[in-house]
């Protein structure tokens, strides 16, 4: 039990995928400049990141391992990480055209986030089993949308503030990643991964 | 290599039937974005954005032919709230299709030269014209939006464009000034 | 008896500066030139006129009629002749004018024939309604409000307590705290009969502890039995505890709901000078026509409140009080916090102008802002409990939607948050902006949907003509079809020219079959087998001709 619990913690604050592995970069800037855009996100990331998790792994114990097809790990993840998104575009498209339309081409990107694959490959790496990869993926997505919700804050506060004109855009919003970072290298060392 | 090639063609074929059968389960049928942005335009039906009314420049932009900049009625806040909705850069007004007017318009006709001729009530978008052959035509002013489309038909250029004014009713508090960048220096006592 | 008395958020002490203007007891001001009566001086649709130009009229009689539900008729506040209908500034930031009706009083000040209520008890309460709205009655507390809406609680809500603000908080402005003094009874008259309209259980009269003259006058002139469900209680002196919302939470520790009303829980708020003009209708038949001004500042000589026909100019007050103009910067309608600059002195005072504050210059309120630090007093002091710092911060950016995200309706603009603003950052009027702004928009909005709901009926209507334009050449084409089957037509000709010519080529082979080739120097075999042939050829012929005629 507690290592589930640990397995939490680590993915959402100590070892954040985000602000600490630096994976997942482009949704996390793409996506965070209005709240509501934000949060919707999240909810598409965690939806994929946990169902590839669990995909990943169970592809991988039982097409890639038994017949010692390892090396395949990276094409077959990848398949199954596309697939899934394919399917969660598809429903967002039905259930939230707005949402679609606002995400715009970050939807598809999904699959290409680092987080996504590097989430399916660590599990491996780990030797998670299954519960454990779920977990896993789904805190690590928590994590992920943890962080964009904060950081899509920030932006819409600092959007309106008397920024100088040098940092305006990006260089303020890159600035306040790297602080928030920091901030959260605070936890460094808690939890082991 | 044969395990190989055999596994991954299973997972694609079974991928493939479950997003066949999805794409067919969560089927989307016409485009509700284009109610969305239309809502955002300002209706003044005048086709200054190269479109023959509002509606048919909202579905260019859903579609992705147009760009949100093309509107001049509805002015910079029109941009904003599009580029809001769509999640897109916010860009000046693109200078080809017009200039944005702070102060809003109607028409009136100026009926000592009118000769009934019909071709200004053809031309309104809004049917803000009442009239009839061989009768006097006159401009409801509630209904004008100032789109100014009855200028160019009018053979006898009766048309004539004349500010709204204010009254108390839609008068809008100022902007207050902008706040000094330093403090004032004061002088020691 | 200590009643419970709670604590609104914030709020501010400022200095009073009340004694001043209550030194000498209220008098009535001098008959002016000119009334000037805008058609507007409430909440709702503008009056309209009923009188003409060159009419005379006396004073207390209707000169406009109300125009829809929340709206409030007027009447001249003297006698005279009506000299003009037509636009004139009023008293209003903008300083945009407004459809005013001008009487040059006669002198006389003559009342017109007055109808007092004998027992209002007796009276249905809608009825009593209706006699209060008739007589223009207002809420003279400064929104303007016509008054004979908030007697009537509606069919579903019941009232549990009636409110009379005698609060004044603001400083500078004493009128309703000398109306206590002067007239306590009529206020509890005029208090009586909202109860009877509103069918009120618990009354209470509020009044801020720096009244105290006011507060024991009114104690006095309570009888016994009105003790009982009537109380008089006396609040501490804070900014703005003569909000209605806060006044509410004050006496009752209830708040009153975002977008809701007072009435949404039992509740109804009045002004005591509202109470005391009930009282005059009711008891005397006089309509609104006059009311306590107070008139005071540093650069007059004799501050004091004064009784004023509604419609008198404002400089005519300034001068009845010696007003030192090259000391005056500007002249405020309403009190330093909440007041407003008057655009011209000329201006008449309205129902619900209740102070005239002349402002001596080099007052330090006009320096330029500076910068916001983020320091978060302005939200230390929100009486609303509201953020003004993100509210600014939004107004700036012109966002919209985010300041409403804020509540930014909420705000009562009682500019407690620019009072505090180390930075003397102008916050009211920002948010002032943001809420025009944003009913501009809505107009806009709704002008939009309009013209899109004509265009597209336009369209409609255009589609359905080409329709039925289509459908009427459709069947005029067929009704011609069915009432001319003759060949008289083009084709029919046609065909029996066609017809004439075959049966001619017919006609030329029948006979060219008939006539014999190679019949010279035949011997006689030959011969008998033609003519064997030609029988038998004639045998089917006539048969052919048979099967001809008979098919």
């Amino acid at each position: 039990m507690t290592e589930y619990a640990l397995i939490l913690v680590s993915t959402i604050l100590v070892n954040n995928f985000v602000l600490v592995k630096f994976l997942g970069l482009c949704p996390f800037m793409g996506v965070s400049r209005k709240l509501e855009t934000a949060t919707g996100m999240g909810l598409a990331t965690t939806f994929v990141l946990t169902l590839s998790s669990v995909c990943s792994y169970l592809v991988n114990e039982y097409l890639l391992a038994p017949f010692g097809l390892e090396y395949l790990q990276t094409i077959a993840f990848i398949l199954v990480i596309a697939v899934v998104v394919q399917f969660t575009e598809m429903v967002v498209h039905k259930t939230s055209p707005l949402l679609y339309q606002v995400l715009g081409i970050f939807l598809p990107l999904i699959t290409t986030n680092c987080a996504v694959l590097g989430v399916a490959l660590l599990n491996v790496q780990t030797e998670h089993n299954f519960i454990e990869s779920a977990l896993y993926g789904f805190g690590a997505a928590v994590g992920f949308s943890l962080v964009l919700v904060l950081f899509a804050a920030i932006r819409e506060r600092v959007a309106v503030a008397d920024v100088p004109e040098a940092f305006r855009g990006p260089s303020i919003a890159l600035i306040t990643a790297g602080l928030m970072s920091i901030a959260f290298m605070g936890f460094a060392g808690l939890v082991k991964g | 290599m044969l395990a190989a090639i055999l596994i991954l063609s299973v997972l694609a074929i079974l991928f493939g039937l479950l997003l066949g059968f999805a794409a067919m389960r969560y089927k989307v049928e016409g485009d509700p974005i284009v109610d969305q942005i239309d809502a955002i335009l300002p209706q003044t039906q005048c086709g200054q954005c190269g479109y023959p009314g509002c509606r048919p420049y909202a579905e260019a932009i859903a579609r992705g032919e147009a760009d949100i900049n093309q509107c001049p009625p509805g002015g910079e806040a029109g941009i904003v709230a599009l580029a809001d909705l769509l999640g897109r850069d916010v860009k000046p007004l693109n200078d080809e299709h017009g200039e944005h007017k702070e102060k809003k318009t109607v028409v009136i006709i100026d009926e000592k030269l009118c000769i009934g001729c019909t071709l200004c009530i053809q031309a309104c978008p809004v049917d803000a014209i009442v009239g009839a052959a061989k009768q006097m035509h006159t401009v409801i002013k509630d209904e004008c939006t100032g789109c100014n489309l009855c200028i160019p038909p009018c053979p006898v250029d009766c048309i004539h464009i004349i500010p709204v004014e204010d009254d108390i009713k839609t008068w809008c508090w100022p902007e207050p000034e902008a706040e000094l960048e330093q403090p004032p220096i004061e002088e020691p006592v | 008896m200590k009643r419970r008395l709670w604590h609104f958020h914030g709020g501010l002490h400022l200095p009073e500066h009340k004694q001043a203007s209550m030194t000498k007891p209220v008098v009535a001001a001098a008959l002016p030139d000119e009334i000037i009566l805008p058609m507007q001086q409430h909440i709702g649709s503008p009056a309209e006129p009923v009188v003409k130009v060159g009419e005379h009229v006396l004073k207390g009689q209707r000169v406009a009629k109300a125009s829809e539900y929340v709206s409030a008729p007027v009447h001249a506040s003297t006698s005279g002749e009506v000299i003009a209908i037509e636009e004139r500034g009023v008293p209003h930031p903008s300083g945009l004018p407004l459809l005013s009706i001008v009487i040059k009083p006669d002198g006389k000040d003559e009342w017109t024939e007055l109808k007092p209520v004998p027992d209002y008890a007796q009276l249905d309460p809608s009825a009593l309604r209706n006699v209060i709205r008739d007589a223009g009655i207002v809420g003279l507390g400064g929104a303007g409000f016509p008054s004979f809406i908030k007697l009537n609680p509606g069919p579903d809500n019941a009232v549990d307590t009636l409110i009379l603000n005698g609060a004044e908080c603001e400083p500078y402005i004493t009128c309703d705290a000398m109306l206590m003094q002067e007239r306590p009874r009529d206020i509890i008259d005029g208090l009586l009969i909202m109860k009877h309209a509103l069918r009120a259980r618990h009354c209470i009269i509020a009044i801020e502890d720096n009244k105290k003259v006011a507060l024991t006058l009114l104690k006095n002139s309570l009888q016994e039995h009105e003790a009982e469900f009537l109380k008089i209680v006396s609040i501490p002196t804070i900014y703005p505890s003569g909000g209605e919302k806060q006044l509410i939470r004050i006496l009752t520790g209830k708040e009153v709901p975002s977008h809701g009303l007072p009435i949404d829980i039992g509740v109804v708020c009045h002004n005591v000078a509202t109470a005391a003009a009930i009282c005059k209708v009711i008891n005397e038949g006089k309509p609104l026509v006059e009311r306590y001004i107070t008139v005071t500042g540093e650069t007059l000589d004799q501050p004091r409140n004064l009784k004023v026909r509604i419609g008198t100019p404002c400089i005519d007050l300034l001068n009845a009080c010696g007003w030192r103009e090259d000391q005056t910067d500007e002249v405020l309608m309403g009190g330093p916090m909440m007041g407003f600059g008057i655009p011209a002195l000329d201006m008449p005072t309205v129902k619900t102008s209740n102070c005239l504050l002349a402002r001596p210059k080099d007052q330090p309120h006009q320096q330029p802002a500076m910068p916001c630090i983020r320091c978060g007093q302005c939200a230390a002091v929100c009486p609303a409990q509201l953020l003004p710092q993100q509210m600014y911060w939004y107004a700036r950016a012109r966002d919209f939607d985010k300041i409403q995200a804020y509540n930014l309706f909420d705000c009562i603009e009682c500019g407690c948050c620019a009072y505090v603003c180390p930075s003397r950052i102008p916050l009211v009027q920002y948010y002032r902006f943001a809420k025009t702004e944003i009913w501009a928009k809505e107009r806009d909005k709704e002008k939009a949907d309009h013209a899109r709901q004509r265009h597209e009926f336009r369209l409609q209507r255009l589609e359905r003509k080409k329709k039925e334009d289509e459908e009427r050449r459709r069947r005029k084409k067929e009704l011609l079809k069915k009432t001319q089957p003759k060949p008289d037509s083009e084709a029919d000709i046609k065909q029996a020219a066609i017809q004439a010519a075959m049966d001619r080529v017919k006609a030329k082979r029948a006979t060219q079959k008939q006539q014999k080739k190679n019949i010279e120097n035949l011997n006689e075999k030959q011969q008998q087998a033609i003519e064997a042939v030609e029988k038998r050829r004639q045998r089917l012929r006539n048969a052919g001709a048979d099967n001809e005629e008979n098919p």
